[in-house]
């Protein structure tokens, strides 16, 4: 009974923070939307007994569903947020790829510190820092003052509000998601195996491409569905530093709930998005798991 | 009576045979490794002082010492994991300062194994054939020649956290046999296997060795292991080689006290030389003992410092002062320790020097007729011991 108690507390924690404020979004995903606070029908009025039951749920429909696969605003959408999400991981990969290499290859005292500079940028808001790249990045920027300062620029380049600026923030804001999978695989790499690699015929390159990335395989897979996921439904980088032409989902859910004040519409978005990423969530726990086992 | 069931049977060591595999010996002999004053430094600390040794091609070379004595890095020199600080290494005679690890035709076998955890038996040990670019069927026929060598063919598909210690310790030897180097360097083998299975695998070692006809260079901290395995001994310490000779000779003739000591059980007696004659050397070394006669070589002269090294199993115990020895020590039994296949009489002289004796146990313990506090006398030929400087 004690061990029930126990076992029961993180179901309940998962169940009361999750389950029920997902259900209640699906619930509304398959309501009408309405002028009224709230602003969708049906409401269940349990006052009403079972016939109030009855009525509430024969009022609900899959209309939303259909709605967003008529209208090509949304696919394209999820489309656009699916390329984002995928270039994004890619870029952060590159960038954090040789950054967790070198924190590995680096002196036993050296290692602290280069960690906390990863994580250090955490202890500010994430929204101011996506705002500094805003005075970054700007037609007036710093970036743009510098390079012009030093000649190799007449005319301030056009960063901020295109795509490039997304991708930039989205690198800059999960780089750590990256690099820290890479690095905790990195620094289990037994010296001697690249030594024995050597030994054995390979040049260094050689035996960093048939040795290193085959063994931090696990980690780059961990960090990159760690970027992944989230920059799918990214609605923040976008909203500040992608201009009218960045089309992602979250800016259309966010539009959606807010602007048209259509919640259920929002709601089916939102369900949809979570369907689509259920297959990259199940990928990852199954590479964790894979992980698990080939440390027993 | 005399305890000992027979007399103690020696060989004269100072005239054994030769035995048939000793290139060493014959000057004509060119050597496949040879370190050339070579030093290594790091920062203020010197790893390899001023070391200079000839390996010849199909010896078993044991570099022995204990833990910082610098033949790891020695090793390590070999395989082009480091360079030398100073002097020069050849190999086959070229000099191999500039040629990198994977260039090089020696192959390392490393303590920790370092078996590919993502490969399997057969691809870890496929590894090096594969980075020559031979053809697949080649490389398939070598691999299978390697696990029967080994006799871990129907392990060819497991990964290396699916096998035991030992034989994870057997695919990293055939990986490392695989491309049938000139040189193999075997970096404390063993170090990770239990006794009985080190014992095996040290025979499986030798085996091997003598089958492939490569050169083998083991280093390790464990005598016994070196004894059994190598055709010569370098016994290091402090970045220097004491003393280099085959296993029988370091036994039983070691040129310094730090070798006697370091290889095996010792009895050290310090004494004055008296007499030095035809390579035997005599020491007076307490009052009321007759002196002892050991082999010595011509640097020991009459009237200096000696100590006399002898080995414990060397010593005959006996209830009664025995005629015909040359040697001859007087004390009370102290101590007994009793170790099933032999026992280890401690000694007290009147003087208060402890001595051991050991003795095979060829009778049950029940027939045993020496216990403690007993007046009992050693004695030795007067070629068991050595007369070596202080």
């Amino acid at each position: 009974m004690k061990r029930f108690g126990l076992i029961s507390v993180p179901y309940l924690w998962l169940l009361a923070l999750f389950l029920v404020p997902f259900l209640i979004v699906l619930k509304i995903s398959l309501s009408d939307t309405a002028l009224a606070i709230p602003p969708y029908t049906p409401t269940l009025d349990i006052s009403q007994g079972w016939e109030g039951i009855k009525a509430w749920w024969i009022a609900l429909d899959l209309e939303n569903y259909f709605w967003l696969a008529s209208d090509d605003l949304y696919w394209k959408a999820y489309l656009s947020s699916l390329k984002i999400a995928i270039i994004s991981t890619i870029l952060t990969l590159m960038v954090g790829y040789p950054i967790a290499y070198g924190m590995s290859r680096a002196p036993d005292e050296w290692r602290p510190t280069l960690m906390m500079l990863i994580i250090l940028p955490f202890w500010t808001s994430f929204l101011i820092r996506v705002y500094s790249w805003k005075a970054i990045l700007s037609n007036e920027g710093l970036l743009n003052q510098l390079l012009m300062y030093l000649g190799v620029i007449q005319e301030p380049l056009v960063i901020l509000n295109t795509n490039l600026a997304v991708y930039i923030g989205i690198v800059y804001t999960y780089l750590p998601f990256m690099v820290l999978p890479i690095y905790s695989a990195l620094e289990r790499l037994d010296e001697s195996l690249l030594e024995a690699a050597e030994d054995l015929g390979c040049s260094r390159l050689k035996a960093f491409w048939l040795v290193t990335m085959p063994l931090s395989k696990q980690g780059i897979i961990a960090g990159s569905f760690l970027v992944f996921i989230p920059a799918m439904g990214e609605f923040v980088i976008p909203a500040l530093l992608g201009g009218s032409k960045t089309l992602m989902i979250g800016k259309v859910l966010w539009e959606e709930f807010f602007s048209n004040r259509d919640w259920p519409v929002a709601s089916a978005v939102a369900v949809v998005l979570l369907l689509l990423l259920i297959i990259p969530i199940v990928l990852f726990q199954r590479n964790e798991e894979k992980q698990r086992e080939a440390e027993k | 009576m005399p305890f000992s069931p027979s007399e103690v049977i020696m060989s004269d060591t100072a005239t054994a045979p030769v035995s048939v595999f000793a290139p060493w010996q014959d000057p004509q002999a060119k050597p496949l490794i040879q370190f050339q004053n070579v030093t290594k430094r790091w920062g203020d600390f010197t790893a390899i002082d001023d070391l200079s040794i000839d390996i010849y091609a199909q010896e078993f070379f044991a570099l022995l010492g204990p833990s910082g004595c610098g033949k790891t890095t020695m090793m390590r020199m070999l395989a082009g994991f480091e360079t030398p600080t100073e002097g020069k290494i050849l190999i086959d005679g070229q000099d191999v300062a500039h040629i990198p690890p994977n260039k090089r035709a020696v192959n390392m076998m490393f303590q920790s194994y370092a078996l590919f955890p993502h490969l399997s038996v057969a691809e870890n040990i496929a590894f090096g054939l594969k980075r020559d670019k031979q053809p697949k069927d080649k490389i398939e026929a070598r691999v299978e020649e390697m696990l029967s060598l080994v006799q871990l063919n129907k392990f060819a598909n497991r990964k290396p956290h699916q096998i035991s210690g030992g034989q994870r310790q057997r695919v990293a030897l055939a990986r490392s046999l695989a491309k049938a180097p000139k040189l193999l360097l075997l970096d404390e083998p063993l170090g990770a296997l239990d006794k009985k299975l080190r014992q095996d695998t040290q025979f499986e070692l030798m085996d091997i060795q003598e089958k492939t006809g490569t050169t083998f260079v083991i280093v390790t901290h464990d005598q016994e292991e070196a004894m059994t395995v190598a055709s010569r001994i370098a016994v290091m310490d402090h970045g220097k080689i004491i003393q280099v000779d085959t296993p029988s000779k370091i036994y039983e003739e070691p040129k310094s006290i730090y070798v006697a000591d370091f290889i095996g059980d010792v009895n050290l007696i310090r004494g004055n030389v008296t007499k030095t004659s035809e390579g035997h050397a005599s020491i007076s070394w307490a009052e009321g003992q007759s002196e002892l006669t050991g082999i010595a070589r011509s640097e020991i002269e009459a009237g200096a410092v000696a100590t006399l090294a002898v080995r414990p199993e060397k010593l005959s115990i006996y209830t009664s002062r025995p005629k015909d020895q040359t040697n001859v020590i007087k004390g009370k039994v102290l101590d007994i320790a009793y170790l099933g296949n032999m026992s280890t009489y401690v000694i007290e002289t009147a003087s208060g020097e402890t001595i051991k004796a050991q003795v095979a146990n060829t009778r049950r313990i029940q027939r045993r007729q020496i216990t403690w506090e007993e007046k009992v006398w050693l004695s030795f030929t007067d070629t068991a011991g050595v007369v070596l400087n202080q």
